[in-house]
């Protein structure tokens, strides 16, 4: 919170305001919905989660407070490109990894994240991402029984 | 039996040839996880609790100390040699250690800062042995309406009390304790907030979400900003010991780490950071070479160290005898007890009482392991520190997915394609941590909210139903009244000091790691 701090509202807190608003609204309509026993005791399963939809809102108004005078610290500039890729590597192996198994899908994630930080090229880093991923799942599974899917490469083995 | 009986039979437990390899393996992961940049305590005990899965319970937490303390190890040997800002669970290690490594006086800095950690964790666990039967027995003696004024007196201190801002830590709290509605209700069984996905009956688990907020936010948050990693590992020259003077100069401060660092920690007063900086500051004025700090001078070192590692040793006081978290990494360590269905807690001091000293008497064990390894290895680990960065946050991602994977194998289908449910949670998450990290929010108090948050409910719950609805019940000792007022305080106190503009000393404090 530097001098020079524009007093403007800030767009994003405005937009965090709104999340912690809708979350608080989505508790309490999933609370109230959810049907189940009723009046067996005074304190029942459905209090506390009102009680955290309501704070919820209620820090939802103070953050929008907060927002429109200028009180969030400062940001630096961030480039979305590398999250875009990072994310992506996120997306592939959690879509993949049930059908070609732990080594491949982890694979392309390593990549991708690597390519997110710069390096590449992606022909090059694929199959280091899966020979690495593949030792990884050699290790967890076979040495430390960790149950962790196994697809077609897991399977020669 | 006395202390020393239980302690003894613990030591016996902890030299069984195949706990005592667990301890090695576990400080020797622990360290070179921890040494990893940018990887704090609270991920480095994150990211290898699946290593413990498979084994049985002594062995597995035995192992889990060993990592535990491993990291905080592992963690001070990068902030002398690599000057990482953006880490401030060791900023005032890096602000004297890393000068001291430009010098060329790296050695005597890893030296002071190995051996007062151990002189510290030494004392300290030997504390966490003397007080914890006295707290245990205080403790029986608590009902659900003291254990939830506890609670709520730990919710303050973690979320409110520290950091720059009462508002933003009191948002991750309530986030925190949103997730951990998620399931099926303890008393009850009525499900809420599934939304109809029978993959989070069990709720959201406290490691997904520590390594979603640590790993992934941290990743995204370091890529996004460019910091590729031009910062100098600083080599170590010279020999890694200690002359007299450095050890002149040390061992006060070692001592006096120790008694700042061990009570903070022991007491529920959030994290490692405050204990380091308290000690920084009691070093600057005690010491007699004042004009050297700020330029390399070794009491910062060997004070703060030793005060961070006392109170890592401290924080286990609550985590043991009362089964309540402080910090991140506590709030992880309750979930590795936890996946064994053990509950820390006074109980478990009378159920399980072996296995409560072998860890105590683990982590004496551990203690002289790391101080072994450490030192001769220097090295072997300084070596780690210059994996570049793509291959380095690719490398923590393929072992984030990892343990998510292993922890929660659930599939669900998206449209008829199979989706690893625990891999969803996990980019979600990762996605929050991100936007706590860009936003100023601190991280600790959503992961302690989750874990703490479902039992805190159901203490109040059992009070409230033991006097039939009547909320005075809350109030109805001494203990639950103290604790009631102390919580206030803790969320009151900063908040008027931040008016008066008194803030800053409080943000110093804050943390974001363990």
């Amino acid at each position: 919170m530097s001098e020079n701090t524009s007093r403007r509202p800030d767009r994003a807190a405005l937009l965090i305001a709104l999340g912690l608003v809708v979350i608080g609204a989505v508790i309490a309509w999933s609370t109230y919905n959810a049907g189940g026993p009723r009046g067996y005791s005074p304190v029942g399963p459905k209090t506390v989660p009102f009680v955290i939809a309501s704070v919820l809102v209620i820090l939802g108004i103070f953050t929008a407070i907060a927002g429109m005078r200028g009180d969030f610290p400062e940001r630096e500039h961030h480039d979305p490109k590398p999250i875009l890729w990072i994310l992506g590597g996120l997306v592939i192996q959690m879509l993949s990894m049930k059908t070609v198994g732990f080594s491949i899908a982890t694979g392309l994630l390593f990549a991708l994240v690597a390519k997110g930080f710069g390096r590449g090229p992606l022909w090059m880093t694929i199959p280091i991402g899966i020979v690495f991923s593949f030792v990884i799942w050699f290790i967890f599974a076979k040495g430390l029984q960790l149950s962790l899917p196994a697809g077609p490469l897991e399977r020669l083995i | 039996m006395d202390t020393f009986a239980l302690l003894g039979q613990g030591l016996v437990t902890a030299f069984e040839l195949q706990n005592l390899l667990y301890a090695l393996i576990g400080v020797t992961l622990g360290t070179a996880v921890g040494v990893l940049p940018g990887i704090g305590p609270a991920l480095t005990v994150a990211l290898l609790l699946p290593v413990t899965y498979k084994l049985d319970p002594a062995g597995s937490l035995i192992m889990f100390a060993g990592i535990y303390y491993g990291g905080m190890y592992g963690g001070s040997t990068t902030s002398i040699l690599l000057n990482t800002p953006g880490e401030s669970a060791s900023i005032v290690t890096a602000l004297e250690g890393n000068k001291m490594a430009r010098k060329g006086r790296g050695g005597p800095a890893l030296a002071t800062a190995a051996i007062g950690s151990f002189v510290a964790g030494l004392l300290a666990t030997l504390g966490l042995a003397f007080i914890a039967p006295s707290v245990v027995s205080f403790a029986l003696s608590f009902g659900p309406a003291e254990y939830f004024a506890l609670m709520l007196l730990a919710f303050m201190t973690v979320s409110a009390a520290f950091g720059d801002s009462t508002l933003r830590g009191l948002t991750s709290l309530f986030l925190g304790l949103a997730l951990g509605l998620i399931g099926i209700d303890q008393l009850t069984g009525q499900a809420r907030l599934v939304f109809g996905l029978p993959n989070l009956f069990d709720g959201i688990s406290v490691t997904t979400l520590a390594v979603a907020l640590f790993a992934i936010g941290e990743t995204l948050a370091v890529a996004a900003s460019h910091q590729t990693g031009d910062e100098k590992v600083e080599a170590v020259k010279g020999s890694v010991w200690m002359n007299r003077e450095d050890w002149r100069r040390s061992w006060m401060p070692w001592l006096r780490g120790t008694a700042i660092g061990f009570p903070i920690g022991a007491m529920p007063a959030g994290g490692a950071d405050v204990s380091s900086f308290l000690s920084y500051s009691a070093e600057r004025n005690f010491s007699k070479h004042p004009e050297e700090f700020g330029h390399g001078a070794i009491e910062g070192v060997a004070g703060p160290e030793a005060a961070n590692n006392a109170s890592a040793a401290g924080t286990l006081v609550p985590l043991l005898t009362l089964g309540l978290p402080t910090t991140a990494t506590a709030a992880i360590m309750l979930a590795g007890f936890q996946q064994f269905g053990l509950q820390p807690g006074p109980l478990l001091f009378a159920t399980n009482a072996p296995l409560v000293w072998g860890l105590i008497a683990s982590l004496l064990v551990a203690n002289f392991m790391l101080l072994v390894l450490n030192l001769p290895l220097i090295g072997l680990w300084v070596k780690l520190l210059t994996i570049p960065r793509p291959w380095l946050y690719a490398g923590i991602l393929v072992f984030a997915t990892l343990g998510t994977i292993g922890a929660d194998a659930s599939t669900t289908y998206l449209g008829g394609i199979p989706v690893a449910f625990g891999l969803g949670l996990l980019m979600l998450f990762g996605l929050l941590g991100y936007g706590l990290r860009r936003f100023g929010y601190p991280i600790a108090p959503v992961v302690v909210g989750l874990i703490l948050g479902p039992m805190a409910e159901k203490s109040l719950r059992q009070a409230l139903q033991i006097s039939q609805g009547n909320p005075s019940a809350l109030f109805h000792s001494w203990i639950a009244i103290v604790l009631w007022v102390l919580a206030f305080t803790a969320l009151l106190l900063p908040l008027y000091l931040r008016m008066r503009g008194r803030g800053k000393v409080l943000s110093q404090f804050g943390t974001d790691e363990d």
